[in-house]
Order: structure tokens, then sequence, then C-alpha cells
């Protein structure tokens, strides 16, 4: 059976899927990249998806489950990359991939996994200033 | 009877396991190619592929699968039939609801490939296997 590659990125893992994956590839793609996620500590995952011809209900599934994953693990996944015509597929297959961010490519991809995670971070500066105010108001 | 010629002799493929799943696609894309589909209607057409012969492995504990090209003497068109002795549906109108599965699957692969071809073809029932004819033309 083929592996998919999962590259570290700095805070980033990156994976470019570049085989026709058969269903066991992709179920172990899943186990591989919570691993690495928990391992690692990362906070995005990308997944590059431009060298794919289709995306067929296992694999949308399998995007989404990933995304969920990684959710609970703390970190963002976006799927860049996807083809004009896989998109098209897609929608009529009646798969929504739902819960998963995309952007066109990695550049994109990047970006969007940093503001995300810059939102956090302000919210959680919000709630501490909220804290700090309330500690202050109290004598 | 769906209309069209054969042209030239069909191409056969075993369905027994996950990487025959691959080998389908594969050959599915090559006929397509071939037959000149636009590339739109290619990625619809091994999506569908896909899905159907994962169900033949899955469900119908594997098969085989014939691609072939047709002419009906406007247009070209690759026709590609699904064939397993399992166990057979036995409630079709169910089996082709979106979002029905019997497998813990998405329940898209019947219902979503028959979305993406042009003809749609099934004849099964309780115990006498499950054999599905699909076919897209060339636009």
């Amino acid at each position: 059976m083929e592996r998919v590659p999962i590259l570290k990125i700095g805070d980033i893992l990156l994976v470019s899927i570049q085989v026709d994956m058969s269903d066991q590839t992709a179920l172990q793609l899943q186990e591989d990249l919570a691993e690495r996620i928990v391992a690692t500590g990362s906070h995005g995952v990308i997944i590059d998806i431009t060298a794919l011809d289709i995306v067929d209900s296992f694999v949308g599934r399998m995007l989404s489950t990933i995304a969920s994953i990684s959710k609970v693990l703390d970190a963002e996944t976006v799927v860049v990359g996807m083809r004009p015509a896989v998109a098209i597929t897609l929608v009529e297959l009646g798969l929504s991939l739902n819960g998963i961010r995309t952007a066109l490519n990695v550049e994109r991809g990047m970006e969007l996994i940093a503001a995300a995670r810059s939102d956090e971070f302000e919210e959680d500066d919000q709630l501490d200033d909220a804290a700090d105010a309330e500690t202050t108001a109290s004598p | 009877m769906t209309a069209g010629v054969d042209l030239g002799h069909p191409q056969a493929q075993a369905i027994q396991s996950d990487e025959d799943v691959v080998r389908v696609r594969q050959l599915v894309r090559t006929v397509a190619v071939a037959a000149k589909l636009s590339l739109v209607d290619q990625t619809k057409l091994v999506t569908a592929a896909s899905e159907l012969a994962r169900n033949t492995l899955v469900y119908g504990g594997g098969g085989t699968v014939e691609v072939t090209t047709v002419d009906n003497g406007r247009r070209r068109g690759v026709r590609i039939l699904f064939a397993d002795s399992g166990p057979g549906i036995v409630d079709l109108d169910l089996a082709l609801t979106d979002g029905y599965t019997t497998g813990g699957g998405l329940g898209l692969g019947l219902s979503g490939a028959r979305r993406l071809v042009d003809e749609f073809e099934i004849d099964t029932g309780a115990g006498k296997g499950t054999r599905v004819t699909v076919t897209k033309w060339a636009r």
C-alpha cells in the first residue's frame, strides 16, 4: 500500500496528495495525520489536492473527517488546489464537504490558517481584558 | 435497451480489491480520453465509475467491470458495465435515495453516480446479483 507523505513547515503540516489513493491509503492518511498533529503540536493542516483527477464520496468523507479530527486536536484544516472539473463533479455528486475550509492554493491556505489563529488570539486577549477589568473593578 | 453500437472489444477488469478500484478509475479515464469526452465529462464518468466499482467490491463481494466505446451514429460515448453475483438489492428505490446506506458510507454512491452519467440502468433483485450499466456521451 502506498503512503501519502506529511511535511512539517513551521507550524503547519502540508499534505500534497500525488497518487490515485486506494481507500486503504486514504484511511491510513487520516490516522497518520492525527498522530502527526499531536506529535508536532501543529495548529494548521493544508491538504493540497491539485494533482487529484477526481474526489469521490470516499475521499470527500475522508477530507471532512480529517477536518473534524484536526478541529478536536486544535488545528485548522484547509483544502487547497481543487480543480474546476472536480468542484463541478462534487456538487453534482451531492457532496457538500461540510466543515471544510478551502483556498485556491497553498499560499492562500497558509494565510487563512494564520488569520484563523490570530482571530483566536484576539478573542483570548479580549477575554483576558474582560477578566482584568473585573478584577480592577472589584475593590 | 440503450441505443448505440459497440466499437471494438470491451476492456475488462476484475474488481476484487481496493487497488482494483484504482485500476477501474484509470481504465475508465483512458477510454474516456480516447472517446474525446470533455474534461468535465471525463471527471464525472471516472467519479461515477469509482463509486460503482466500490459498490461492486463492498456490497457485491467483488465482480467485474467492462468498459466499451460506443457510437450512436451522432455521438461517441463510453459505456461501463459493473457486474457482481452478490446478494443483490432488495429495495431499489430506497437504495437510490440520497443518504441511504447499509454500509456506513455517505449513501451517495448509487444516487450520485446516476446524476453524473447520461444513461443509467440497473438490473438487480434479492439473490440475483447486481448489474449496473452507465453511459456518458461526448457533447
